[in-house]
């Protein structure tokens, strides 16, 4: 008789912790895009949501949710260029109901890029959250001529320099050499030349370079203890060190930063969608994209998002960015299937290079 | 009579149970998995034909096939390495060392299990960078001027990898060398050898199942480690597994990648086969005896 009375109280005790946590919102996103913070407001709010967040990066969501067809996750952060491709060929994302997102408060230029991007069949894949660049980096007092890809393999600094062996310096090299490289994702054959010409050239360029660098952390390190004094770079982890260093500038390069924009993207089997909503609805508020930017260093996609920055991360982006960088920002083109497999092959042919 | 062995069948059944389903659920049905992506190929998006394409395509990039031979050729070097450096103090510690002592021998040896692969390369890093340790300790000394990078090299990485596998030489080692009996080295002596001839004709012979695999242990170890060679290794050196995690993950060439890792289970299986050949051994015996 005991037994069962216990028995029953924890089933009980199971059925109410069960509706009391009615929803888990799993979140698939960037380190530093949910802060614990954000999320215990969020909490706060819907006391019915559980938030449950997996870091990640572009190429890992696309891998996870290829592996299960879209399911494990609820709402995931892609970049704008990385959607369209990756649901043409896998079918992973669901198309989202913009009627349940406020948009009044998103910067239109952004949301109008990210719709063009990743409007597949007359539906919407995704919106914009935050968005940011990528350029060189470097340390003024001991190289103050870095301005343009092509000087990270300059001679002077030989040793001294590095980059991170994936497709964005590809890109920034081409535009460095006077191609357009996102104007040639519609002709393959000729991206292909452009690519070839990209390789022979950053192999050219492997003595110049220390180590290629892998991760925000290891760039830090080499940048901050002065064994490299310039690199390509994203512009947050430039902004980090500028607040330690700041002698340690962001430079976007003369042929254009390249930017990219993160979105909001629904797994194509979501089981949280009105949770997922909520979410996007709550982080694009004015308030809490100033704890969200203070935590990822990059702006997010409202309107007046550069005096949501803290303190120091707006000094920051005034010492790297003019009005004219602004307009030279070149946003990532949609890569389109078979190009991520032409530039993988150039990438590897640079790493298995031989230098000294 | 009948109930007893029925008894005995089931037991012997629920024994084998849990190491059945391991070895068919997470051994050998993902590497059929495997087997079968292997030889699907894409022709366009979201749609696949069966066939060798993959191999074929392996073949044909020198890239691809020099990285597995420099992985294999380095992983030969970094377990004989091993074997040299881990051949000492296995014997040490089996023979030499106090009963008390070999205990207390046994968990320094063990202790750097207990930290992942990952600090133990951020170890290394936070030691050999050009603004670390041992540079700066260089520097200090006057022995050189400026700050030497001993990072991002082969070198390091084998050094790397050598310390993260000679504990699974050692072990091996140690439990063979334990059992072998005292009287043979001394009557080794008695017959008039020296150190070097009882170390050849006694020692090493005796030793041959546990050398054998501690051999393959660590050869595989190498062979297939990622994170070691990844954080230490420079701007020249790739590693198969860097090669399939970039099919994998950054092309999402699925069907490559899996293709690589058949081919470094086959590859590496060789080589093991190769080496229990050319020393002697089987399987069975060397399992049996370490």
């Amino acid at each position: 008789m005991r037994l069962k009375a216990t028995l029953v109280g924890a089933l009980a005790a199971m059925l109410m912790a069960g509706t009391a946590q009615a929803e888990t919102l799993r979140l698939l996103t960037w380190g530093g895009y949910a802060p614990e913070e954000v999320i215990r407001l969020f909490e706060e709010k819907y006391p019915d949501i559980n938030v449950e967040v997996t870091l990640s990066n572009n190429e890992e969501m696309i891998a996870k949710l290829r592996a299960t067809g879209g399911a494990g996750y609820d709402l995931a952060q892609p970049s704008h260029d990385r959607i369209y491709a990756a649901q043409y060929e896998y079918n992973i994302y669901k198309p989202l109901d913009l009627s349940k997102i406020d948009l009044s408060n998103v910067e239109p230029k952004l949301l109008a890029g990210v719709k063009e991007n990743t409007t597949i069949e007359g539906q919407v894949y995704a919106v914009p959250h935050q968005w940011g660049t990528s350029g060189l980096m470097t340390d003024i007092t001991k190289a103050p001529d870095i301005k343009s890809w092509g000087d990270l393999c300059d001679p002077k600094y030989k040793g001294k320099t590095s980059m991170r062996l994936r497709r964005t310096i590809l890109l920034g090299t081409a535009f460095a050499m006077g191609e357009d490289p996102f104007s040639a994702y519609s002709d393959l054959a000729k991206y292909q030349q452009i690519l070839d010409k990209v390789a022979d050239k950053l192999i050219a360029c492997k003595d110049n370079i220390k180590a290629y660098w892998k991760g925000g952390d290891d760039l830090s390190a080499m940048m901050l203890s002065g064994e490299i004094v310039a690199s390509e770079t994203w512009d947050s982890t430039a902004f980090k060190l500028y607040s330690q260093n700041p002698n340690i500038r962001f430079v976007p390069p003369e042929t254009g930063a390249l930017a990219w924009i993160d979105t909001f993207a629904m797994p194509r089997k979501a089981q949280a969608d009105a949770a997922a909503y909520k979410w996007i609805n709550f982080v694009l508020q004015p308030d809490i994209v100033k704890l969200m930017s203070a935590s990822t260093g990059a702006m997010a996609s409202i309107k007046g998002a550069q005096e949501l920055l803290p303190a120091d991360k707006q000094e920051a982006v005034k010492a790297a960015f003019t009005a004219e960088d602004i307009d030279n920002l070149k946003f990532f083109a949609n890569i389109p299937p078979g190009v991520e497999d032409m530039e993988g092959k150039t990438l590897e042919k640079i790493q298995a290079a031989t230098s000294n | 009579m009948r109930s007893q062995r029925d008894i005995r069948r089931l037991s012997l059944f629920l024994l084998l149970a849990p190491f059945a389903l391991w070895i068919v659920l997470l051994v050998a049905l993902p590497q059929l998995g495997m087997l079968f992506l292997s030889l699907r190929e894409k022709i366009a998006p979201r749609v696949y034909e069966y066939g060798f394409a993959n191999y074929v395509s392996f073949a044909g990039e020198p890239i691809y096939w020099n990285t597995l031979l420099r992985t294999a050729t380095m992983s030969l070097l970094v377990t004989a390495l091993a074997l040299v450096i881990g051949f000492p103090v296995a014997y040490y510690i089996a023979k030499i060392a106090g009963r008390r002592s070999r205990g207390a021998l046994f968990l320094l040896i063990l202790i750097p299990l207990w930290v992942s692969d990952l600090i133990r390369a951020f170890g290394w890093i936070l030691l050999l960078r050009e603004t670390g340790v041992v540079s700066s300790l260089l520097q200090w000394s006057g022995l050189v001027s400026g700050g030497i990078e001993f990072l991002y090299t082969d070198a390091t990485v084998v050094v790397g990898l050598v310390y993260t596998v000679i504990l699974f030489m050692i072990v091996p080692l140690v439990s063979t060398l334990d059992g072998m009996d005292e009287a043979m080295i001394e009557a080794g002596y008695n017959l008039g050898g020296n150190g070097f001839t009882v170390l050849r004709r006694i020692i090493i012979p005796y030793a041959m199942p546990g050398i054998v695999s501690g051999c393959i242990v660590t050869f595989m170890l190498t062979a297939g480690s990622y994170l070691t060679p990844i954080l230490l290794g420079g701007k020249n050196s790739s590693w198969f597994t860097a090669q399939i995690y970039d099919q994998f993950i950054t092309r999402y060439n699925w069907e490559a990648g899996a293709t690589f890792g058949v081919l470094l289970l086959a590859f590496t299986s060789v080589v093991v086969w190769i080496g229990l050949k050319l020393s002697g051994q089987s399987l069975s015996t060397t399992v049996a005896r370490s």
